[in-house]
């Protein structure tokens, strides 16, 4: 069976975002730049002029002022069983610098359950649309609204959704929003419309971590589920990697190598208060927080090898969970916080393994080939991402627990870091894309796959944060 | 004669072996040349070795023990093959001067950080590099250093020497890097 693959592009008029006033947001922590200058004298800091003005790019510059695209591979004959549904440009939307109607209709698209039909047209939430012709265009729901400055500055953000079968008004709302926030109010607007129209909660207005790479500098920044929108919460000229979201979306911990060696560290997320929670001899490594946020599984070395051991969140308590001479590594909780799934290359090859909490005997949990590593389990506990290595191809797959039905779901060969959208819909992973490293979403049956962020600089281990910003 | 022969041999040998060379001797070559580095083990007489100075008799004066040991001088570099943490034997005399270097000196100490190639996963890459840096470590404990004076540290891939994606790349990156501390 032949796939036919289109290319469909979401072309978004776009502007920068506003930054955000201060106090407002995340916060940089910058890495200890002592250390720098004793570690590595080779790539001396960059002056605060240029670090400015490589910020200013990452966070706003390098997307073209006029128009970006979101790349979309969709696989032929889903658009049958999708929602038709038209976004039409919010009214006076261009005047607030966020384009409301493009981010809506990128997000509902990205989902994979709903298809975009021609949207042309001058509306607002206050006009009755003509059904007959919206019927005509395919839709089955309108959305339409308006996004107007306050004398106060702030923007009042309406929207309006219609049932075009029905002709059926299906409610709306009216936010109030800084400019900073025109994103995010747009990010709601399409979790309602999403909820509504599915009974599912939306993901678009949570946010996601990942780690960036330009030649010797490395950021930790904090985006829109879209990959915009993003903020620097950790800038340094060492690696970064293993972002973990604490349940409560408050703080992030990954892995450092500022100090010359790989240690953990636990960041809250708005102030850029940080402490290294996991600094002992050797390599510290794959932090993972608890569901109920208190204790983490972390992979040492100080006993020698890798192992997993647990502690509290602020790194006390130490106590080895796995017991053997070989690689234990990469562990994840499971939903109910008693047992971790994890990797392990006690067979010869690394294959991943599931334990009680406590301890004890590990049970092995992928059979089908001879590598696969970095779990990710879905929110309701029911399903495994992680990935498989067949040769030299490393792709994501997913694992239905209860049935052991193993699917590859990209087409690429060079993915990592799966990580489940806290509503179980979507899949974020990266991977490497005409030279670059970038990121994707795609739906658990890998049909609607979605590219994230054109901007040509290499983006890697995405980790998608819970509900409730 | 036979006996000043074999001695002549095998010191041309161990003096070969120490240096670091891994070329064999034949009895009907010029001494071989070792690392063009100057070392500081030769006495005056000897120096580097240059072909056909010392004919077909060469020695080699290897001074063992003593502080004069500059470990800027050895090499700071193991390799290794792909999935492998096994020291290949052309290491084990670097290993066993780094580790005769902190036997002699209790002060001293040492970073070896263990690296893998790009291929994989960052977090079993980072596993690996450890088992790399270990294997370091232990072999240089069973010759003299003490556990307190060595740590084995993990880049994983994420510090590669070379930043190529083909073989000759990765046989650059897979590797134990020695650091003073």
């Amino acid at each position: 069976m032949t796939r036919q693959l289109t290319i469909i592009d979401a072309a978004l008029a776009y502007n920068p975002p506003a930054r955000p006033r201060p106090g407002h947001g995340t916060v940089i922590a910058e890495a200890n730049p002592q250390h720098f200058m004793v570690r590595s004298p080779e790539t001396p800091a960059l002056s605060s002029r240029r670090r400015l003005l490589l910020a200013g790019s990452l966070v706003a510059g390098i997307w073209p002022a006029a128009v970006r695209a979101q790349f979309r591979v969709e696989i032929s004959g889903v658009g049958g069983t999708q929602l038709p549904i038209g976004i039409t440009r919010f009214r006076d939307e261009d005047k607030s610098g966020q384009s409301i109607a493009g981010i809506v209709r990128a997000d509902l698209e990205r989902s994979g359950v709903f298809r975009i039909v021609d949207s042309a047209g001058e509306f607002d939430e206050t006009s009755r649309p003509a059904f007959p012709e919206w019927r005509g265009r395919g839709a089955d729901a309108l959305v339409s609204g308006s996004a107007v400055r306050l004398a106060d500055g702030r923007f009042d953000v309406r929207y309006k959704l219609w049932d075009v079968v029905k002709g059926q008004d299906l409610g709306g709302q009216a936010l109030a929003v800084v400019g900073a926030d025109l994103r995010l109010a747009a990010h709601r607007i399409a979790d309602a419309v999403y909820e509504k129209l599915t009974g599912d909660k939306g993901v678009f207005s949570t946010r996601i971590a990942y780690v960036t790479r330009v030649a010797n500098r490395y950021t930790l920044r904090i985006t829109d589920a879209d990959g915009e929108g993003g903020q620097v919460a950790l800038n340094s000229t060492q690696p970064i990697i293993s972002p973990a979201w604490s349940p409560d979306g408050k703080s992030v911990a990954y892995v450092s190598f500022e100090s010359g060696k790989a240690v953990v560290w636990a960041q809250d997320v708005a102030t850029g208060e940080r402490k290294a929670i996991a600094n002992f001899r050797g390599s510290n490594s794959a932090p993972a927080w608890s569901p109920d946020g208190r204790t983490l599984a972390v992979t040492l070395s100080r006993e020698g090898g890798s192992q997993i051991y647990l502690m509290d969140a602020g790194g006390n308590n130490v106590r080895r969970v796995t017991q053997s001479s070989a690689i234990d590594t990469e562990p994840v909780f499971t939903p109910d916080g008693k047992q971790l799934y994890f990797v392990s290359d006690r067979g010869g090859s690394p294959q991943i393994y599931r334990v009680a909490a406590s301890g004890g005997n590990p049970e092995r949990v992928t059979f089908a080939g001879s590598y696969n590593i970095s779990p990710a389990l879905s929110p309701d506990g029911r399903m495994l991402a992680y990935v498989n290595r067949n040769g030299n191809e490393f792709k994501i797959t997913t694992m239905d627990l209860s049935g052991g039905n193993v699917r590859t779901v990209s087409d690429t060969v060079d993915d990592e870091s799966p990580s489940f959208a806290p509503n179980g819909k979507l899949i974020i992973y990266a991977t490497r894309s005409q030279g670059r490293d970038v990121l994707m979403t795609t739906t658990l049956d890998g049909r609607i796959r979605t590219r994230l962020l054109s901007s040509g600089i290499d983006v890697r281990e995405p980790i998608w944060g819970p509900f409730g910003r | 004669m036979m006996t000043t022969l074999r001695i002549t041999v095998s010191a041309a040998v161990l003096g070969a072996v120490l240096a670091g060379c891994g070329s064999s001797v034949k009895l009907d070559e010029a001494a071989p040349v070792v690392d063009a580095r100057p070392n500081p083990n030769t006495g005056a007489g000897a120096g580097g070795a240059r072909p056909g100075a010392a004919g077909q008799s060469g020695v080699t004066t290897v001074d063992v023990g003593g502080a004069n040991l500059a470990a800027s001088n050895l090499g700071r570099v193991v390799y290794f093959d792909f999935d492998s943490y096994v020291l290949r034997d052309e290491y084990k005399p670097l290993i066993e001067s780094h580790a005769r270097a902190l036997s002699a000196a209790k002060t001293k100490k040492l970073v070896i950080e263990g690296h893998t190639d790009e291929r994989g996963g960052r977090e079993y890459n980072l596993a690996l590099g450890q088992r790399r840096a270990e294997a370091v470590a232990k072999s240089m404990m069973l010759l003299g250093a003490t556990d307190g004076q060595i740590e084995a540290v993990s880049y994983g891939k994420e510090r590669p020497a070379s930043d190529g994606h083909d073989e000759s790349a990765w046989a650059k990156n897979r590797r134990a890097e020695l650091k003073d501390r």
